[in-house]
């Protein structure tokens, strides 16, 4: 007789029910595993042609795995949902940036050059220079543009949330942006998709 | 360049990561159950990705090879 029918009939063997409770535990759970739709949520809070792509990469990477995914677009982050994407980036204050020529012989691409930064900082236009250089180095490696990636995201139906106090804050008119986002809201509308999710990432 | 028959192939040479399965993605969502792609590339990082996007997305993968350089896949869509 089952141990189901036993409770039944009070004749609640433990051990037997244990080994059906466990059972029947694991199997429930193996079903709610399968069935769980893996989340992200992102914190999207930089502007510069160089932060634009982790959240960009990883939020079109895990829809491309099936996972539902948010991101929450806050201070310079706003950047990144303008219509016109115009991003640059900044060596200034980031020795860990590598400076390499991305045309000439492989020699000359090779060097890493060291700008101190007071001459980084001296020189007009540095900053436009290091951006175009970034931005033929992504093409020579076939890496995918920020618009690529950004329309990868939409495609895929990313949830691109924006924050509305930013908005307010640097005087943004919202026709800037483009017209998918989702929705303009606040930290106390986005903690509750984070809560949800699986993995929740500041960028 | 393909030695397959698959139902379907893509090229993603020249693209570097995350392009190469943001366009395999792409392609299965047009093919039906049972069909199959086949994607060649150049990323060496996309033998390990595409391992683990087949293995997330429960397609199969049937094979994965290298070539000089290039690397060859079969995915079989679930």
């Amino acid at each position: 007789m089952g141990a189901v029918e036993n409770i039944l009939t009070n004749k609640l063997d433990q051990s037997q029910f244990d080994q059906w409770f466990d059972q029947r535990f694991e199997s429930k759970m193996a079903e709610r595993e399968a069935a769980h739709v893996p989340s992200l949520s992102i914190i999207a809070t930089k502007g510069t042609l160089d932060w634009a792509y982790p959240p960009f990469i990883l939020a079109s990477t895990a829809s491309a795995l099936g996972w539902d995914v948010s991101i929450f677009f806050t201070f310079y982050g706003l950047e990144l949902l303008k219509k016109n994407l115009n991003l640059e980036i900044s060596p200034l204050g980031n020795p860990g940036m590598p400076m390499k020529m991305p045309f000439g012989p492989q020699w000359l691409r090779e060097i890493n050059w060291k700008v101190p930064n007071a001459v980084m900082a001296g020189v007009p236009g540095f900053e436009k220079v290091a951006t175009r250089l970034m931005e033929q180095t992504v093409k020579n490696k076939g890496v995918a543009t920020i618009e690529e990636l950004r329309s990868a995201c939409i495609e895929a139906d990313v949830k691109l949330v924006a924050c509305q106090m930013t908005v307010d804050l640097f005087g943004y008119s919202p026709d800037a942006f483009i017209p998918e986002i989702r929705g303009w809201i606040g930290a106390a509308s986005f903690l509750p998709i984070a809560q949800q999710s699986d993995v929740s990432l500041f960028i | 360049m393909m030695s397959t028959n698959a139902t379907q192939s893509l090229d993603a040479r020249g693209m570097n990561c995350p392009l190469p399965i943001l366009r395999t993605k792409k392609a299965l969502t047009n093919l039906g159950t049972g069909e199959t792609l086949a994607v060649i590339s150049t990323d060496p990082g996309s033998v390990k990705d595409m391992q683990a996007f087949c293995k997330q997305t429960g397609n199969e993968l049937i094979s994965s090879s290298a070539n000089q350089g290039e690397f060859e896949f079969l995915i079989r869509k679930s």
